[in-house]
C-alpha cells in the first residue's frame, strides 16, 4: 500500500525490463512497474472522465472563490441603493434587498461554506478513525462499549444533538474569552462553533466504517506476523493498519465532505450558523426564500446561490464517487 | 426468539436515550423562560420554575418525568408522580403552557406522517425503478443519464428545491397551491421537496445492489436455463437486490415520519418538524426529550422490521 494519497502513475516506458515484451500478456504497461493499490487506484480513477471533471470543476471553482475579492469592484458586505438590480452588466448575479452585489455575497459564502465543508469534515475524521480504530483493534467489551455508543447517538436526532452543542460551547466560550482575554464573542468563534458541531455529528458513520475495516484486517497474518516479532501495540496500529484503512477512508472522507456543506448550509439556513452580515449560500438561499412573494420574483437570489452549492455539491459527490470506485477492488478498471 | 429478544431490550435502550436527551438539554446555557416576554419580576420567574418543578434535582426531575417516584407532603405521607411517561403522559409544554406534549405531538404527527408516508412512496416509487433500470442498463445512455439524475438530487438540498418548485409550480404557473396543509393538491409539492434526496439515495442503493446481484452465479444459472432477461431481473435478481433499499428504508421511514423542518417551513405546514428544531432552541425540556423519545421509538421499531423483511428476501439470513 502507497503511503501517498495521490502517487504519480509510473511513465510508460520509462524502465522497461528486457523481458517485457517476451510475456504473453496483453497488458501493455512495463512489468518493472510492479503497482502499489495505491497507484492502481489512480489508474482507475484517470479512467473515470466524470469524476476528473468534477475534479477540475472543483479546483477552479476553489481558485475562482478564492481570487475574486482581489478583482471584484464589489465587496461582499458593502451596502449601495441599487437594490433588487436584476442580474445585468453591472451586477452579473442581481443584487439583494440591501443593494449588495449578489456575485461576490455567492463567492463569500461559498469560500465559506467549503472552509467549514473541509474542516468539519476533517474533525469527522480524527473522531471517526480513532474511535472506530480503537473499537476494532481492542475488540471485545471495548468494541461493544465504543459502538452502543455510537448506535445510541444515532438514534439521537441529530439537529437537537448539534443545536445543544452548539449552543453550550457558546455559552462556555463566550464567558472563558471574556475572562481569560476580554474580548467579545467574533465570527472566528462562530466559525469555530460550526466545525466542532458539525464535525461532532458526522464522525459516526465513519467510525462505524474504520471498525469494520480494522476488524478484518487485525485478523490478517501480516498483522499476525507483526505482532509475533514483537512490535507494540502502537506500531502495529499506526504503521500496519491504519494505511490499509487509508484508500477506504479517503474515499468516504470525500463523500463527507458535501454533507457536511449541506448540513452547514441547512443550520445556517436556520440561523444557526453563519450570522449577518456575513454570508454562507445556506443563509443566502435563506434569504432569497424569505423574499418569495406572489408579486415580484426575484428569483436570482434564490437561483444563483441555489446552483452555486448544487454544482458544489454535484462536483464533491462525483469526485467522491469516483474515488470510491477506484478504491474498491471489486470495481473493474 | 431473537426478535422476541430485541422488543424486550427496547425498553432499556430508550430508558438510556431519554436520559442521555434529558442530560443533553439541560447542559445547555439559558432556560425555557427567557426567551418570550422576560417575567415581570424574579419572583414571578421562581414561582415559574418551582410550579414546573425545575428548583428540583435534576435526577428527581427526570425520575417525575418519567412518572416514577413521590413527593412527601407536610406530614410525610408519600404521594406518587401524577403523570409521567409510564403513564403516556410527557409532560407539559413549557413554551406553549395551556398544552401538553403529547397534545402537541398529537396534533401534529398524523400531519407529519401523512407527508412523510408521501414522501416515502414518491422516494421508493421512483428510486427503484430508476436504479433497476440504470443497472440493468449498465454503462449505456440510460445508465449515465439516470445516474447523472441520481447524484443531480442528493446534491440539490430541500430549501433549494422547495422555493425553486414555489416559484415555478405555484407562483408562475399556478398548478398548485404556494403554502397550507387542505386539499390534496396541497401536499404535492412538499411530498416532492421532501422526497427527492431520498429518491436519489435510493436510486443509487438500488442501481449498486442490481449491479452486483446481476453479476452473481445464480444469475447465470437462471439464464442458462432460459429465463427472459425480464424475469431474470425481477424474479430471481430483484429480491436480493433491493436488500441496500431495505436496509436504508427503516431508517429512513423514521425520519420522514417525524416531519421535516425545512419543508414545513416553507409550505407552512403544521407538523411536528419545526417543534424538532424550535423546541430545542427554546429549551423546552419535555417537548424535546419527548420527541427524542418518539424518534428513537420509531427508529427502533423500523430497524426491527427491516430485519424481518430482511430475513423473508435473503433465505441466507437467519436469526437465532
Amino acid at each position: 500500500m502507497s503511503e501517498h494519497p495521490h502517487p504519480l502513475p509510473a511513465t510508460p516506458g520509462a524502465s522497461p525490463e528486457p523481458d517485457a515484451a517476451a510475456q504473453p500478456s496483453l497488458d501493455l504497461r512495463p512489468a518493472s512497474a510492479v503497482r502499489s493499490p495505491g497507484q492502481k487506484a489512480w489508474d482507475r480513477f484517470q479512467k473515470n472522465r466524470l469524476a476528473l471533471g468534477a475534479g477540475v470543476f472543483l479546483i477552479g471553482a476553489l481558485a475562482l472563490v478564492l481570487v475574486w475579492p482581489a478583482i471584484s469592484p464589489y465587496q461582499p458586505e458593502a451596502l449601495s441603493d441599487a437594490q433588487f438590480q436584476p442580474p445585468g452588466a453591472n451586477h452579473w448575479f442581481g443584487t439583494d434587498l440591501h443593494g449588495r452585489d449578489l456575485l461576490a455575497r455567492v463567492f463569500s459564502g461559498a469560500r465559506v461554506s467549503l472552509l467549514v465543508g473541509a474542516v468539519g469534515a476533517g474533525v469527522s475524521l480524527f473522531i471517526g478513525v480513532l474511535w472506530g480504530a480503537a473499537a476494532g483493534y481492542l475488540g471485545g467489551r471495548w468494541d461493544s462499549l465504543l459502538m452502543r455508543t455510537v448506535d445510541v447517538l444515532y438514534s439521537l436526532p441529530s439537529i437537537i444533538f448539534v443545536i445543544v452543542l452548539i449552543t453550550t460551547l457558546e455559552g462556555l466560550l463566550k464567558n472563558w474569552l471574556k475572562q481569560a482575554i476580554g474580548i467579545e464573542l467574533g465570527d472566528s468563534v462562530r466559525l469555530f462553533l460550526l466545525f466542532a458541531g458539525l464535525g461532532a455529528v458526522s464522525w459516526l458513520t465513519m467510525a462505524r466504517i474504520v471498525r469494520g475495516q480494522v476488524l478484518s484486517l487485525r485478523a490478517r497474518a501480516f498483522v499476525e506476523a507483526s505482532r509475533g516479532l514483537g512490535a507494540s501495540h502502537a506500531r502495529i496500529l499506526l504503521r500496519h493498519i491504519l494505511p490499509n484503512v487509508f484508500g477506504v477512508v479517503l474515499a468516504y472522507l470525500t463523500l463527507t465532505v458535501p454533507t457536511v456543506v449541506l448540513y452547514e448550509s441547512f443550520l445556517s439556513y436556520l440561523g444557526l450558523g453563519i450570522q449577518p452580515p456575513q454570508a454562507s449560500l445556506g443563509s443566502l438561499i435563506a434569504e432569497g426564500a424569505g423574499l418569495i412573494n406572489p408579486i415580484r420574483i426575484y428569483w436570482w437570489l434564490i437561483v444563483f446561490p441555489g446552483a452555486f452549492l448544487t454544482a458544489l455539491l454535484l462536483a464533491l459527490n462525483l469526485f467522491g464517487d469516483g474515488l470510491r470506485d477506484a478504491w474498491d477492488p471489486r470495481s473493474k478498471p | 426468539m431473537h426478535f422476541v429478544k430485541r422488543v424486550i431490550f427496547m425498553a432499556p435502550l430508550l430508558l438510556g436515550i431519554s436520559f442521555l436527551a434529558f442530560g443533553l438539554v439541560r447542559v445547555a446555557p439559558g432556560g425555557p423562560f427567557d426567551r418570550d416576554r422576560k417575567p415581570a419580576s424574579p419572583e414571578i420567574e421562581r414561582n415559574l420554575r418551582a410550579k414546573y418543578h425545575l428548583d428540583e434535582p435534576l435526577l428527581k426531575q427526570y425520575l417525575r418525568f418519567l412518572g416514577i417516584g413521590f413527593d412527601r407532603d407536610a406530614g410525610g405521607r408519600r404521594h406518587w408522580f401524577a403523570g409521567g411517561v409510564i403513564r403516556g403522559d410527557f409532560g407539559p409544554s413549557l413554551k406553549y403552557r395551556n398544552h401538553s406534549v403529547a397534545d402537541i405531538i398529537r396534533q401534529g404527527l398524523p400531519v407529519s406522517i401523512t407527508l412523510g408516508a408521501l414522501a416515502f412512496a414518491f422516494a421508493l416509487g421512483v428510486g427503484i425503478p430508476v436504479g433497476a433500470w440504470t443497472a440493468v442498463k449498465h454503462r449505456r445512455w440510460p445508465d449515465h443519464l439516470g445516474s447523472l439524475a441520481a447524484v443531480l438530487a442528493v446534491s440539490i438540498p430541500g430549501f433549494v428545491v422547495g422555493p425553486l418548485l414555489v416559484m415555478v409550480f405555484a407562483i408562475h404557473w399556478r398548478w398548485f397551491p404556494v403554502a397550507l396543509w387542505e386539499s390534496p393538491a396541497h401536499a404535492v409539492l412538499p411530498a416532492v421537496t421532501l422526497g427527492i434526496y431520498f429518491a436519489g439515495k435510493v436510486a443509487r442503493l438500488m442501481r449498486e445492489g442490481m449491479l452486483g446481484t446481476l453479476q452473481a452465479e445464480f444469475i447465470t444459472t437462471a439464464r442458462a436455463k432460459g429465463a427472459s432477461e425480464t424475469a431474470v431481473v425481477l424474479r430471481h435478481a430483484f429480491p436480493l437486490a433491493v436488500l441496500p433499499v431495505v436496509s436504508y428504508a427503516g431508517p429512513l421511514l423514521a425520519d420522514l415520519l417525524t416531519g421535516s423542518f425545512v419543508v414545513e417551513n416553507i409550505f407552512q405546514i403544521p407538523g411536528i418538524g419545526v417543534f424538532m428544531v424550535n423546541s430545542s432552541l427554546n429549551r423546552d425540556y419535555p417537548m424535546v426529550v419527548g420527541l427524542v423519545l418518539l424518534y428513537a421509538a420509531l427508529l427502533l421499531v423500523m430497524n426491527l422490521a427491516v430485519d424481518l423483511v430482511y430475513s423473508r428476501l435473503d433465505p441466507r439470513v437467519r436469526y437465532e
